[in-house]
């Protein structure tokens, strides 16, 4: 791989030992995929933030490296609501811990704000071809596939890496060659909301990590197509999908039909709401995976107007997001609700506690089962909140 | 004798060679606080990594496997050197963190020229494995 001289600088540590590691990071990486060379990247986006998730181990690591970011770079989900999570139940010796991962990720730069969602926040809008370091696999599959910006689906460490350097290695998603579609995915009937959530849960598990283009009989909004991407990198490994006539490249590319197809028919989506019918009553309800966008948090606020639920529910969304629009948030939590930021109900040790919850998300379908251990039913938005236990208040 | 390789995480470490043809997933598969293979499944259950040149073909699993990497060198328990068939990225990033010397694509098959208890020096800086003569 060819290095420019100050990059062979770096990787001989002229500028310390978290730079020299970092950069052999991206090198390593670089030759196991067979790049070329390193190329700059606008912004970078770490996974590894729950204390959940990356233990004492990954904590020890964040914490001995110094030096800071180069590139704007924002982080993956908590483990809890920064400062809310004494009401989430959260334990407070996980809470100290989760506190220091966010200052040891701080001390390097990194804005510690917690979302799948960083396409919604100011200094993280991207635009078609533009270069990435993405880690969060619904965050990636957005920015590739509806965006149409260029990441791999980066591991913490390497994108940690990538915000020290300000550049990654030019492999795999960078390159025009690898995005191009693979399989043809064939929707037989119309879909409009959570259906999409549906469709990336049930064809994820086929694609594995291919890039699928759909031929879909009605235009999805962003909001869908964030749901479809979220539940097709969840079920499956999906970083990257078209919808011929939609999606950005798509459009620009007039992409050749893949001779491999997979018929998707009303049946399978609907076997999707079907599953787990026969948790009769959930004990909590939660939404917002990927975070919510603002679209989303009016369409919630308009349904819970009036009402009071008798459930606990969250409503996931980014801490930004909730900040801009405070009478959003005020009409949510009216009904008793939660609008619950920096985390969510996949990544929070404090779903584990519930038996059963209901979701009207493909991600969080395919992840709470296995992760939290608690049975999970899925929904529309709707339906989640008739699910909440709704009573009107006049 | 000396084997040419492929360079992933610089460094040079000596040690003893112990060989495993299973994939190796730090996570779950080792103990980080004592560096023993703790999965019963495993073709290296109850014996320790701590110290050794480890082969292994590659590893597999959560990336969390970095970490147990790492945990594992400040413990003082990882491995002086490992040589991979094809390494991948878990434990690449694991063994550049945690400063222990990985190679992979020798020249020659490690499991031909290579047995356990055999003494060898992995220079990674310079991109050869070099076996100790008896």
């Amino acid at each position: 791989m060819y290095l420019t001289p100050e990059e062979e600088k770096t990787l001989d540590g002229e500028y310390g030992r978290s730079l020299q590691k970092a950069i052999e990071i991206l090198v390593a990486l670089g030759d196991i995929y067979g790049a070329d060379k390193l190329i700059p990247v606008k912004s970078a986006q770490i996974a590894g933030v729950s204390y959940k998730t990356i233990g004492d181990a990954g904590l020890e690591w964040i914490s001995d490296l110094e030096g800071k970011v180069k590139i704007p770079s924002i982080l993956n989900p908590a483990g809890m609501d920064i400062v809310r999570w004494d009401e989430m139940g959260i334990d407070p010796v996980f809470a100290k811990k989760q506190q220091e991962i966010i200052e040891a990720y701080a001390k390097l730069g990194i804005q510690t704000k917690c979302t799948c969602t960083p396409y919604y926040l100011e200094g993280f809008n991207v635009t078609l071809d533009d270069h990435i370091a993405w880690s969060e696999s619904s965050a990636v599959s957005y920015a590739n596939s509806v965006i149409g910006a260029r990441t791999n689906r980066e591991g913490g460490p390497s994108a940690l890496s990538a915000a020290l350097v300000g550049k990654t290695a030019n492999y795999g998603y960078h390159l025009d060659e690898m995005r191009e579609p693979v399989v043809a995915v064939e929707v037989d009937c119309e879909l409009s909301g959570s259906d999409f959530g549906a469709l990336g849960y049930v064809v994820g598990k086929t694609v594995g990590s291919r890039v699928p283009i759909f031929y879909t009989k009605n235009e999805p909004s962003k909001n869908e197509m964030k749901a479809l991407g979220a539940a097709l990198a969840a079920s499956g490994a999906v970083a990257l999908y078209h919808i011929e006539g939609v999606t950005p490249e798509a459009v620009r590319n007039k992409f050749t039909r893949p001779d491999e197809v997979i018929p998707v028919e009303r049946t399978q989506i609907d076997e999707v709401y079907e599953a787990n019918k026969d948790i009769q009553s959930s004990e909590i309800i939660t939404v917002g995976c990927p975070h919510c966008s603002v679209e989303e948090l009016e369409e919630i606020a308009g349904l819970v107007e009036g009402k009071k639920l008798q459930k606990e529910m969250w409503v996931c969304t980014a801490r930004e997001v909730a900040e801009r629009h405070p009478d959003l948030v005020q009409r949510i939590e009216k009904s008793g609700a939660k609008v619950v930021c920096d985390t969510c109900m996949v990544v929070s040790p404090a779903t584990n506690k519930y038996a059963s919850i209901t979701v009207n998300s493909g991600k969080a379908l395919a992840y709470v089962p296995s992760m939290c251990k608690v049975a999970a039913k899925y929904a529309s938005i709707e339906d989640c909140i008739k699910e909440a236990g709704v009573v009107d208040e006049n | 004798m000396k084997i040419k390789c492929r360079t992933i995480s610089r460094g040079v470490a000596e040690g003893e060679v112990l060989l495993t043809n299973d994939a190796i997933s730090f996570l779950g598969n080792v103990d980080p606080e004592t560096g023993e293979i703790v999965e019963p499944q495993h073709e290296l259950y109850g014996q320790s990594i701590a110290g050794k040149v480890l082969v292994f073909p590659h590893g597999k699993g959560s990336t969390v496997g970095s970490y147990v990497i790492y945990q594992l060198f400040k413990n003082g328990v990882a491995p002086a050197a490992m040589i991979n068939l094809e390494s991948e990225p878990i434990v690449a990033v694991g063994a550049i963190i945690s400063e222990v010397p990985l190679v992979d694509r020798l020249e020659n098959d490690p499991y031909e020229i290579l047995k356990n208890g055999d003494r060898v020096i992995v220079n990674s800086t310079e991109a050869f494995v070099e076996l100790k003569d008896e």
